[in-house]
């Protein structure tokens, strides 16, 4: 910072009111398209589904006198069970990602060296193949006379059910389609411990153990908590593992919003579920991200 | 050899497996479409007797299949160059000016990327239809941008931060307009960052299905054709599409690396 303000006043100094003048508006300016961008993109359907979630029930318009009886039908309907799968199948995907994630991030950040470049790349290409058929790839793996069964019955004579459509299957879609977003921020976050601090502990005296909970757990605590937090709201928002592995025995809280939108072509008990679906993950994304500093976080050195 | 070094080998060797491990996890699905992809028998059973490519063939002379490819490219490039342009600014915004509520502002720009998308996409359904606009594949783009505008954003920015601002400082002093450095300081300097971000762009687009499902109205792009046809029952060509898709994502991505070590390479020189 003082860095910047120092080369802002040589700046000032050399071509004085053109520069300064800009500068201070080049922030804010720049802003301008994104902004409104996302005024029109993003706020104002948000404000369309929480205007939906009063109009009447079975109804498509907009400018009817709103009513709670949405609210009402969901509080008093077993939308909760759905809700509470959600939540629980979300926890239990980011604590398993934590455990696989931790040991490749540190990996990423301090051990792999020039191939680190190469291993993100790697982890990066499934990102941009579409979710459905990954996930499909996963049924031709654990299928009946599949990879993994079919295999196992030609070579060792071993015929087991076939595990899909359970609870199992639906986390490991879910650990597999979100893992990217854990590990990322979480190399992030690791690679924020200066090496300096750690030898410092280990000269000390420091065990390993301690070193690990005293100084690398503390200082790369931002990036696994922005880790957490992206995986853990994706996870809730999660439909497709449900709908294609877990062959529909776990409705979801999405999948719940989207019937109430298709099948029963009923948009404001829709868009009720989806504003408090909102409500959960916008309390928490703001709760935890008010406590950052994003600069720190993305390399501001 | 001491103890001490032993168990620091040990260490990487572990450290190593897991995260191969993990990448082979990674790849073991986009394995199996390829194996699936590579029969010639109509159904999948492993271990395949019959190995052939005619489903291959089958799918890429297929007529259908063309029109998706064209659906699916126009909206991904219109995405690419609209998502390119909003963000640069949005980065430099982001990353480069210090100004009165830019820690607010990043925050803002982040959340889309915080939102589940199928609930993005209905939304984004609800807010058409009220404005009365149709749906086809233009409502997509749109649709696509409002999720991919703030990861190009967020993509950019993260070279923006290591953007010394003294080289445009430099610029100005020497008398040049701010159209001036921006062509011949910035965009190049930066470029590396809004090369990986319209690669981002690109891919994202092409991949999605969660915003197309409910923003393409009666235009079909190739990731919802595979839903359609993987819910109607097992056909070949859906783990060709899938590979394809794979293989597509890898040769961009690791070609796209490639160039800018090169171009590094050669700056260097």
């Amino acid at each position: 910072m003082a860095e910047a303000g120092a080369q802002a006043a040589i700046a000032t100094a050399a071509s004085p009111a053109k520069a300064s003048a800009w500068r201070l508006r080049a922030g804010p300016a720049n802003a301008v398209p994104i902004i409104l961008f996302l005024l029109i993109g993003f706020a104002a359907p948000l404000l369309a589904v929480i205007g939906y979630s009063f109009m009447p029930p079975r109804t498509f318009g907009l400018w009817q006198a709103p009513t709670l009886s949405n609210y009402e039908t969901v509080f008093n309907s077993t939308s909760y069970i759905s809700f509470l799968w959600s939540l629980g199948l979300a926890a239990l995907t980011v604590i398993l990602l934590a455990l696989i994630c931790y040991p490749v991030a540190y990996g990423l950040a301090r051990v792999f060296g020039r191939w680190s470049t190469l291993l993100t790349l790697l982890f990066t290409i499934p990102l941009f193949v579409s979710e459905n058929v990954r996930l499909y790839g996963w049924i031709l793996f654990f299928i009946k006379n599949g990879v993994l069964l079919g295999t196992l019955k030609s070579w060792f004579g071993i015929e087991i059910e076939s595990w899909l459509f359970t609870e199992g299957i639906i986390v490991l879609g879910m650990v597999y389609v979100y893992l990217p977003f854990m590990l990322f921020p979480m190399t992030l976050g690791v690679s924020m411990v200066p090496n300096e601090t750690r030898d410092a502990a280990f000269d000390l005296g420091a065990t390993r153990w301690q070193v690990f909970k005293e100084v690398d757990l503390p200082l790369s605590m931002p990036g696994i908590i922005i880790g957490f937090l992206l995986s853990f709201v994706l996870a809730v928002g999660a439909i497709a593992e449900a709908k294609v592995l877990g062959g529909q025995q776990i409705i979801p809280i999405t999948h719940d919003i989207e019937i109430a939108f298709t099948y029963a072509q009923n948009w404001p008990l829709g868009s009720a579920l989806a504003v408090l679906l909102m409500l959960v993950i916008g309390a928490l994304v703001l709760l935890v991200l008010r406590r950052f500093d994003l600069d720190v976080i993305l390399g501001r050195r | 050899m001491s103890p001490a070094e032993r168990s620091q080998r040990w260490r990487r060797a572990l450290l190593w497996a897991w995260a191969l491990s993990v990448v082979v996890f990674m790849y073991l699905p986009a394995i199996c479409l390829f194996l699936a992809s590579s029969t010639s028998s109509r159904y999948f059973i492993f271990p395949i007797t019959k190995w052939g490519f005619d489903w291959w063939q089958k799918t890429f002379n297929s007529f259908e299949i063309h029109t998706l490819f064209k659906t699916s490219i126009s909206i991904a490039l219109l995405v690419t160059v609209i998502a390119v342009v909003i963000a640069f600014f949005g980065a430099l915004a982001f990353a480069r000016y210090d100004w009165k509520g830019r820690s607010l502002y990043q925050k803002i720009v982040l959340l889309p990327i915080f939102f589940p998308q199928s609930v993005l996409g209905l939304a984004l359904l609800l807010w058409f239809n009220a404005l009365g606009l149709p749906l086809s594949w233009k409502t997509a783009v749109f649709a696509h941008l409002v999720w991919i505008v703030p990861v190009v954003t967020l993509v950019i920015s993260i070279q923006v931060y290591s953007f010394d601002p003294a080289l445009e400082e430099a610029a100005f002093d020497l008398g040049a307009t701010r159209w001036q450095v921006m062509k011949e300081v910035t965009l190049p300097v930066l470029f590396p960052g809004i090369f990986s971000g319209a690669l981002f762009a690109f891919l994202l687009s092409w991949g999605n299905f969660p915003l197309s499902l409910f923003t393409t109205g009666a235009d079909t792009t190739i990731p919802e054709y595979l839903y359609a046809k993987m819910v109607a029952g097992y056909t070949p060509g859906v783990p060709v599409l899938g590979t394809v898709s794979t293989i597509t994502a890898a040769i961009l991505l690791l070609g796209g690396y490639g160039l800018i070590v090169l171009r590094r390479r050669a700056r260097l020189k």
